[in-house]
């Protein structure tokens, strides 16, 4: 049900993800000090690159990740196979990178 | 203190969840579960179906679910698992029950086979014996594996093999690392296409049940990550 | 009936339960949260394109404490998730083989401590 490329790909996504978990974690609690505002995270990240380039990658990779973790679970927990499982894996892979592209793009250069 | 009747509780059938017989059994010094399902066999329930051989730990026939855990029975003190003086017993998890606590070892076998755990000879007779380096890295890690008796614990433990049927489970796959780490073994490239399939080694998650609950402890897990890591090198070009 | 086979599976399941088995529950759920939150986060955020005004009243309910609460079990989740599947590469790849049950404790804990600097700098 999980082939080396699907290991490979999970690992590697896991991998790049490490730094931006990191990297999210810390703004996330800087951020937080006297509340959210619209303003101040837009101020953040609009019209910037690095940031564009950040959550990108981020968005990129969680999609990937979660698709093959949700694979794994839903074989083992609920008895998807075949296109079934194909389909959880894609339908979860291609929606969270279209939904996760759409937020990234729409803080940085919307 | 042991009360002088132990409450033994059976799963019985193929479709052993559903039956559930109790009996008395009564408790003595140093008795093992086998003893006692020994004695309900011969006591109270001849046709009770059960499965041992040696009863000292060597042929790993005599495996059983023992209050939830897969155990060789032969080698457990039932006074080191009676919650209370009660004890449940039943047959192996994850492979289909033929009658009682006799379970098909069918799959599990089959599961040796297809993850490339026979052995790939590369010489004829008329060769020399080749030579094995005790102390060589590769040997250390066959070693550690080779006192596998095939009993089916590890794989009765395994709660990947409970949801993914198609897994090879722990057993077969340390026998694939521990042929790969023979010098007289030349199958390298079978078995790292065979641990790589549908069923292989990156179905694992390193929950380590194998490794918690192996009766000869031995550490399936490790052997699995060792599968993970060469497979990868192999694809990635390196390690050969 | 339904309640008493329920029962008994989980009684066999605690019943096997150990650190590393701990260890992948934990991971196997922080990763199911955490895909289940991302829908929704990434809705919230695509407001900042399509309804502005919205985006704030949706930030302004981070104020509430639960709001709060949940926000230290997401971070929980995250951190977790991250330092649970490093160790996982580690003992993979790198053949971190021993001590692995402290390595899952220590994960766990710096979890919870980087989810608790978030809790006390949000409120």
């Amino acid at each position: 049900m999980l082939g080396l490329h699907h290991y490979l790909l999970q690992r590697i996504t896991a991998l790049l993800m490490a730094p931006l978990v990191l990297g999210h974690l810390a703004v996330m609690i800087y951020a937080v000090q006297g509340g959210l505002s619209a303003a101040e995270i837009l101020g953040r990240t609009q019209g910037s690159v690095p940031w564009l380039l950040f959550y990108g990658t981020f968005a990129v990779a969680v999609s990937i990740h979660a698709a093959i973790g949700i694979r794994s679970v839903a074989h083992e927990w609920i008895g998807l196979k075949g296109v079934f499982l194909e389909a959880v894996t894609w339908v979860t892979g291609l929606g969270l990178f279209t939904m996760g592209a759409r937020a990234v793009w729409a803080v940085t250069f919307a | 203190m042991m009360s002088d009747f132990l409450k033994v509780t059976i799963e019985r059938g193929p479709d052993a969840r559903n039956v559930r017989q109790v009996f008395g059994v009564p408790a003595y010094k140093s008795q093992t579960v086998l003893d006692a399902v020994s004695w309900v066999q011969q006591n109270a329930d001849p046709t009770l179906s059960y499965r041992f051989a040696c009863r000292v730990g060597m042929c790993g026939s005599c495996a059983m679910m023992v209050n939830g855990v897969p155990r060789w029975t032969c080698r457990t003190h039932i006074s080191k698992v009676l919650d209370g003086n009660a004890v449940t017993i039943g047959p192996l998890r994850n492979l289909p029950v033929i009658k009682d606590l006799v379970v098909d070892m069918d799959p599990f076998f089959d599961k040796w086979i297809a993850a490339e755990g026979v052995h790939h000879g590369g010489l004829t007779r008329e060769d020399q014996i080749a030579p094995v380096d005790e102390r060589s890295a590769e040997r250390i890690e066959a070693n550690s594996g080779i006192e596998c008796i095939n009993c089916s614990v590890c794989y009765a433990a395994c709660d990947t093999v409970a949801g993914n049927p198609e897994y090879l489970g722990p057993a077969a796959l340390q026998r694939a690392w521990t042929l790969l780490n023979d010098t007289r073994d030349r199958g390298r490239d079978a078995i790292l296409a065979a641990v790589s399939g549908k069923g292989g080694c990156h179905n694992c998650h390193s929950i380590g049940s194998c490794t918690a609950y192996c009766p000869n402890e031995l550490d399936p897990m490790s052997a699995i990550a060792g599968l993970k890591r060469e497979t990868t090198k192999s694809f990635l070009g390196k390690g050969r | 009936m339904g309640r008493n086979l329920r029962m008994r599976a989980a009684k066999e399941i605690t019943a096997r339960a150990h650190p590393l088995w701990f260890a992948y529950i934990l991971h196997r759920l922080s990763g199911l949260g955490l895909a289940a939150f991302m829908p929704f986060h990434f809705w919230v955020l695509s407001m900042a394109m399509t309804a502005p005004e919205r985006l704030d009243g949706f930030l302004k309910m981070t104020e509430a404490g639960v709001v709060k609460l949940a926000e230290f079990g997401l971070v929980f989740l995250l951190a977790v998730h991250m330092f649970g599947g490093l160790r996982l590469i580690a003992f993979e790849w790198l053949l971190w083989r021993h001590s692995q049950k402290n390595l899952v404790a220590g994960a766990t804990a710096v979890s919870f401590l980087i989810a608790s600097l978030f809790l006390l700098k949000a409120v």
